[in-house]
């Protein structure tokens, strides 16, 4: 087990240099930089002197492998470096809003995981019935439904009918939980029953697969109660594929809530992203870019081990 | 007799009964928050080296500048005191003397002097320790600028420049503290430290800003409002349901006709629209080093082919678009008067004939029919690309067959400077609107100059209007300008004027909409009513 999980982690650092460089150099070929985009504006009339001077203050002066090597052995000493639009070191810039970002995400994974995991063994357990259609039905629509268009549809309803909009300032829940939820939910219920609809489809399936098992078959023939069989056998081995979906959603959230965070007004981590690409912020790019990647890397690893620890054939092999 | 004394009597009551009220509610009320939304967000907080309205609208409040546009004056271009009490200028144009209020205090409670405004402009002109100055160009005029006592600023300018004034009302040139930029000249990037009407309270990054009431302020009685409090929300519909949810009371940029149609339709009598036309405008610049564009009878066909005043009717339904203008502001004191701008090529009230000119100006110039180039324009929706599509469709009108290249808006503006076109779209918005300001990027010498024109006689009239002492004699004089430009040498066109369309919460009181989004953000006039 532990030769099997450092293996696991090793190959994280190869796999973090990568996102790094790929990063860096794909950015780099996006044209404009961020000197242009702030000083030429509108008038678009300043010197290229002044436009000069300040592309040699951020270092865009410099050869671009230069500029790789100062950007990795800043990762390597964890100093992602200043924002260069604001001039904000990353990780306040980050920080600002890791909070809001992780919120919405964990409550979107809990209306996801709430809804998923009833239905989809609901689903497989009425197989064919009215009541696997009418799941199916609803986790299609979800697919089908775009978050962002849900968000907005949540939106006009709470205008049109009850003439109210959600606050726009992101109050923490340990400062007000009613402010908090008042913001917050409906992202989270926009987000989550898109997310909810993959979930409910992997249950659904892996649940249907898993109670054509032969051990089923005996359990059943033993005389063991619905209840049991459900709970103890089959639940255990068809959460494994569903987790991973989860997991692997909930990566993507942290930082992928670009559309959606534009149509709440929420300050997070998806409005940073497409602010500092539409800035050209190098530094922001890649630090979002690598802390989205490392949380999808370390979702990964915890999932094998969860994997190793729940079926031991991965952890003898 | 009696009945008709009681008639009047009674008329006159009414008249009161309805003028009192009306009357009473128009009297600034002291309190309340004014909420409002910011579609931008300060990169740094140091006015003076930046260039978006996203440092003005929430910062702006903190300060105070030496002179300041009238907050009432709709044309946003009348120079009145702010710091400055008094001024006088010598009889050559060359000296102009301030004389500062008195009893003017930081929100640290420091006095502020004369020391200060130099310190400031200093740094505006000149700056020190690797700063930028984004508006130093402006003041190339300027010899010195004197402290000679605490309450007296001297400005020594080379030659005698028409604009000066009005560029001192500039709303980036924020006083700041000597002592601090004595210290540290970067402190103000990252610090809030003014005289002006509100202090500074919080900045949330990507969230909000936060100001409060200076109960110090040297104007007494003023600001009416407790604070205020800025939101910056980027995307335009949650701006609008932002203001129809009554979260917030206005956004001084501007929405589009659509926005600002289903928000008076959504909210009726709550909402107040303010219209006014914008000092941005959107200009064709044709590169004069490539054919056939290095023809100026081309150039002047593609001018001749533009029926601005219809597109005027239809693009201001659903652009930001709408006065058919010259090279000022419409309402402006340089404003070209209606009847002048319909003898310019392209402003006939004739279209007909004007398309005849230009296919014969086309023809004569061995362009033949269905000629066909590529026009770039900016990859920004409003109103590039209603505009965009208007052109193209005008100009297949006199058979020529464009392809439009959208380029990705911070590529533009190094592709308009390495001159990589043959027609695209140029864009200018101004902070007040001057013709010194506004013209001057149609200097041979001008990094603005993308179409590359070399035309010494617009030079010379440039220089000459700048110095012009007398208003009458500056007028005629930009309008040669003028002519020569859009009409003669049509080195650009412009197409149609930006429209300012502000749809704010009735209860905002003392605000006035000017054509710049730059001008009028001090809060100190505004007031909320009950």
């Amino acid at each position: 087990m532990l030769k099997y999980l450092t293996k696991r982690f090793l190959l994280m650092i190869p796999t973090i240099l990568g996102v790094a460089v790929v990063t860096f150099f794909l950015i780099r070929i996006i044209p404009g930089d961020v000197v242009e985009l702030r000083l030429a504006g509108d008038s678009s009339a300043v010197s290229e002197e002044v436009l000069q001077k300040e592309r040699v203050r951020f270092g865009l002066d410099q050869p671009v492998w230069k500029q790789l090597l100062t950007w990795v052995s800043g990762i390597a000493r964890l100093d992602f470096g200043t924002s260069m639009w604001t001039g904000a070191p990353i990780w306040e810039e980050i920080r600002l809003r890791f909070a809001l970002s992780l919120q919405v995400a964990i409550m979107a994974t809990l209306v996801a995981v709430l809804l998923a995991i009833p239905l989809g063994v609901l689903a497989a357990l009425k197989q064919d019935t009215w009541v696997d259609y009418a799941v199916r039905i609803f986790s299609i629509a979800g697919l089908a439904t775009p978050s962002f268009w849900l968000g907005i549809v949540f939106i006009l309803v709470m205008l049109i009918v009850f003439k109210w909009l959600p606050p726009m300032i992101y109050t923490p829940f340990w400062e007000s939980p009613w402010q908090n939820m008042q913001q917050l939910i409906w992202p989270a219920l926009a987000v989550g029953y898109r997310y909810s609809a993959v979930a409910t489809r992997m249950t659904r399936s892996a649940m249907l697969e898993v109670l054509r098992e032969d051990y089923i078959r005996t359990a059943r023939a033993k005389g063991l109660v619905q209840k049991l069989i459900l709970s103890r056998h089959a639940l255990k081995n068809a959460i494994l594929p569903v987790m991973t979906v989860v997991a692997l959603e909930f990566a993507f959230l942290i930082g992928g809530l670009v559309v959606t965070e534009q149509v709440f007004n929420l300050n997070g981590l998806g409005l940073l992203f497409v602010q500092a690409v539409a800035h050209r912020d190098y530094t922001l790019i890649q630090a979002l870019v690598m802390l989205v990647s490392g949380c999808f890397i370390v979702v990964n690893f915890l999932m094998d081990v969860m994997y190793a620890w729940l079926d031991p054939r991965i952890r003898y092999r | 007799m009696h009945r008709r004394t009681g008639l009047v009597v009674l008329i006159a009551v009414l008249i009161l009964a309805v003028a009192l009220p009306a009357g009473s509610q128009e009297k600034p009320r002291s309190g309340g928050e004014l909420i409002f939304v910011v579609p931008s967000e300060p990169p740094s907080y140091d006015a003076h080296q930046e260039e978006t309205f996203g440092v003005i609208h929430p910062m702006a409040p903190h300060y105070n500048t030496l002179l300041r546009t009238d907050a009432f004056d709709k044309t946003g271009t009348k120079p009145v005191g702010d710091l400055a009490e008094s001024w006088t200028i010598s009889k050559d144009g060359l000296t102009y003397t301030f004389k500062l209020r008195q009893g003017v205090k930081f929100h640290d409670g420091s006095a502020m002097t004369s020391r200060d405004v130099k310190a400031s402009y200093d740094k505006i002109i000149n700056p020190k320790g690797g700063l930028k100055s984004s508006r130093g160009a402006s003041y190339q005029s300027v010899k010195a600028v004197e402290a000679p006592d605490a309450s007296t600023v001297v400005f020594r300018l080379k030659w005698p420049e028409s604009s000066f004034l009005l560029n001192l009302a500039s709303p980036w040139n924020w006083i700041y503290k000597a002592d601090i930029l004595e210290k540290d000249p970067r402190w103000y990037e990252k610090n809030v430290m003014g005289t002006g009407p509100f202090t500074f309270v919080e900045h949330v990054k990507g969230s909000h800003w936060v100001g409060k009431k200076n109960a110090n302020y040297w104007d007494k009685g003023k600001p009416y409002l407790d604070g205020y409090r800025a939101l910056f929300v980027k995307s335009s519909a949650a701006q609008v349901a932002a203001i129809r949810g009554e979260r917030a009371h206005i956004q001084f940029r501007g929405f589009s006709p659509a926005e600002r149609d289903s928000l008076v339709q959504a909210l009726g009598p709550k909402i107040t629209v303010q219209e006014s036309p914008w000092d941005c405008v959107l200009m064709v610049a044709m590169h004069h080093e490539k054919k056939p564009f290095d023809d100026k009878r081309v150039r002047r066909a593609l001018t001749l082919a533009l029926d601005r005043y219809e597109g005027s009717k239809n693009l201001s339904k659903i652009a930001i678009v709408r006065d058919v203008a010259g090279v000022q502001v419409p309402g402006t004191p340089y404003a070209t008067p209606p009847e002048e701008l319909e003898k310019l090529a392209g402003y006939g009230r004739d279209i007909n004939k004007s398309r005849a000119e230009a296919k014969r100006l086309l023809k004569e110039a061995g362009v033949p029919e269905g000629f066909s180039f590529t026009f770039k324009n900016r990859g920004i929706p409003m109103p590039y690309e209603p505009v965009g599509i208007w052109l193209i469709d005008q100009w297949r009108q006199i058979g020529l067959n464009v392809k439009q290249e959208v380029v990705e808006a911070s590529a533009y503006h190094p592709m308009l400077k390495r001159g990589d076109f043959d027609v695209a779209m140029d864009f200018a918005c101004g902070f007040i609107v001057e013709p010194d300001l506004d013209l001057h990027r149609f200097n041979t010498t001008s990094a603005a100059n993308y179409g590359k024109h070399k035309d010494t006689v617009i030079d010379d009239l440039f220089v000459r209007q700048a110095r012009a002492g007398d208003v009458e004699e500056r007028k005629k004089l930009i309008r040669q300008f003028e002519k020569r430009l859009i009409d003669e040498e049509v080195h650009v066109f412009y197409t149609l004027q930006w429209h300012r369309i502000i749809p704010h919460n009735s209860k905002v009181k003392g605000w006035t909409v000017t054509p710049s989004h730059y001008l009028n953000n001090q809060l100190d006039t505004v007031w909320l009513a009950e």
